[in-house]
């Protein structure tokens, strides 16, 4: 790896650096070490705790929770795909009375807690929590996919309008049929990073009471006890993270295809700014 | 709409607690997070490598996750807190520090080679590299999506309300369940609140944005 920061180090600049690795690697292994000798000061690694992963009943368990959590994501993500790229086409409209009120929507929806929007769903709508969770994360997501393709249609040389206007295209047809494709490609690790932010965001699922992953370690150290918690809530916590880095893998590798590609002529999205997804 | 007023004692009090943990976990973020933007950029491989498992582990954890961590696995293993609060620094501050380190790393990244190389090559040191030629350039690029961390840190902050603290989800809640008949207008209002903090600093983002854009 070279960083802009220090030059190719020489022999005693490697010493220094190695030097300076075994004080690190005794510094984090020994905090390490510090939390697992106070986890078993706690009993966390009798195997009679552990043993549970062992019944098939507490697998039914988990792995309905994992249902719960990707099919949430997954409907979820159906259903705001398409809200977004509607909400950016009204965004971006040339109709002051379409774009304003969109621009005042988009800017609620993103500044307000997923939380509280599916708390809001729930409650002023009596739905059950399945509702709720699928429509706090549309209603979210949705408004966050538009800004995305919003910058990435404002991301493109002013040409590509220009010319479709010239060729007689309506504005319509010109973002539908000529930006739009291109906005969406170089947007796609952004939009598959978001993936991630609305997978994670199932999670809050858990607060308005629906049976995700996160729930069913909650029910499991209720009805086992709760010297179970910990194991229960670590292998649900290692699934989480196993299938977000997944995901994660998945953009990185969109992204580096994509400037493979920008190399053989397709022009590179600007990266600073619309590439780092926050949630 | 009456009890919005009605409730405004409850509300301006969760609204102080929703900033105080914002403020206090965005500090320490900050702080944690430059430490560890900054071993990923050093010479030294093993600060590399923790910094780097650290930022891809903790930014594909949910943070409903590190609450549940922080606030009801933590206690059964022996570290109790005398407030709910300090668990929720804790979750928020060790999320958020992740996506600062991130940014931050991006920031020194996104500062040309030829810089520090035409830096170096005039005899500076590394100190002088650093503060004079690499960080002046990286801010720029930074503080806007530093900016977007925090603003999401606030919404964020709202999980904390599901465990136990009462800043403006956890009163919102209260509150719905004492006002059965007016729960959209209650959680209107918090709504409101949320947005007295998030849309000024998204309007800032986007002013600095501007302000420091450099053509590259």
């Amino acid at each position: 790896m070279t960083s802009v920061l220090y030059d190719v180090p020489g022999p005693k600049a490697r010493r220094v650096s190695l030097i300076g690795s075994v004080i690190g690697v005794v510094l984090i292994g020994g905090l390490l070490a510090l939390a697992i000798v106070t986890l078993a000061q706690q009993g966390i690694f009798q195997a009679q705790r552990w043993a549970i992963f062992g019944q098939a009943d507490v697998w039914t368990l988990i792995l309905n929770g994992i249902g719960a959590t990707l099919s949430a994501a997954a409907i979820s993500a159906v259903i705001a795909f398409p809200l977004g790229l509607l909400l950016c086409l009204m965004r971006i409209s040339d109709i002051a009375w379409i774009r304003i009120p969109t621009r005042i929507v988009l800017e609620f929806l993103r500044g307000m807690p997923v939380v509280l929007m599916m708390l809001f769903v729930l409650l002023v709508f009596a739905t059950s929590s399945f509702i709720a969770v699928v429509a706090g994360l549309v209603l979210y997501n949705s408004a966050i996919f538009a800004e995305i393709i919003r910058a990435g249609i404002q991301s493109l040389p002013k040409g590509q309008r220009e010319a479709g206007l010239a060729i007689g295209l309506t504005s319509f047809q010109s973002r539908l049929s000529v930006e739009l494709p291109q906005a969406i490609r170089r947007m796609l690790p952004s939009l598959v990073a978001q993936l991630v932010v609305l997978l994670k965001d199932t999670s809050l699922g858990y607060i308005v009471a629906y049976g995700e992953l996160l729930r069913a370690v909650q029910v499991m150290a209720d009805f086992l006890g709760p010297q179970f918690l910990f194991p229960v809530f670590f292998v649900a916590a290692a699934i989480y993270i196993a299938i977000n880095l997944a995901v994660s893998r998945l953009a990185i590798w969109i992204e580096r295809r994509g400037s493979k590609k920008a190399a053989g002529g397709v022009a590179k999205a600007p990266t600073a700014g619309v590439s780092t997804v926050v949630k | 709409m009456d009890v919005i007023i009605e409730s405004l004692p409850q509300y301006w009090d969760g609204f102080l607690r929703t900033l105080f943990l914002a403020v206090v976990s965005g500090i320490i973020a900050l702080v944690v997070g430059t430490l560890l933007a900054a071993a990923r950029v050093s010479p030294v491989a093993a600060l590399r490598g923790f910094s780097m498992a650290y930022v891809e582990v903790v930014r594909n954890t949910p943070l409903t996750i590190a609450f549940f961590f922080a606030a009801v696995v933590l206690p059964r293993l022996g570290v109790t807190f005398q407030q709910f609060e300090v668990a929720a620094i804790i979750a928020l501050s060790a999320y958020t520090s992740a996506f600062i380190a991130e940014a931050v790393r991006s920031g020194v990244n996104s500062v040309p080679v030829g810089q520090a190389e035409a830096a170096r090559s005039i005899g500076m040191k590394f100190g002088q590299v650093l503060s004079l030629i690499i960080l002046p350039q990286a801010l720029r690029t930074v503080v806007p999506p530093l900016i977007n961390i925090l603003i999401a840190l606030v919404k964020n902050s709202s999980v904390a309300g599901a465990f136990y603290v009462l800043e403006l989800f956890g009163y919102g809640k209260q509150l719905a369940n004492e006002h059965g008949d007016a729960v959209m207008w209650v959680l209107v209002g918090v709504a409101f609140f949320y947005l007295l903090i998030t849309v000024p600093l998204g309007y800032l983002a986007h002013q600095v944005e501007r302000k420091v854009a450099i053509a590259r």
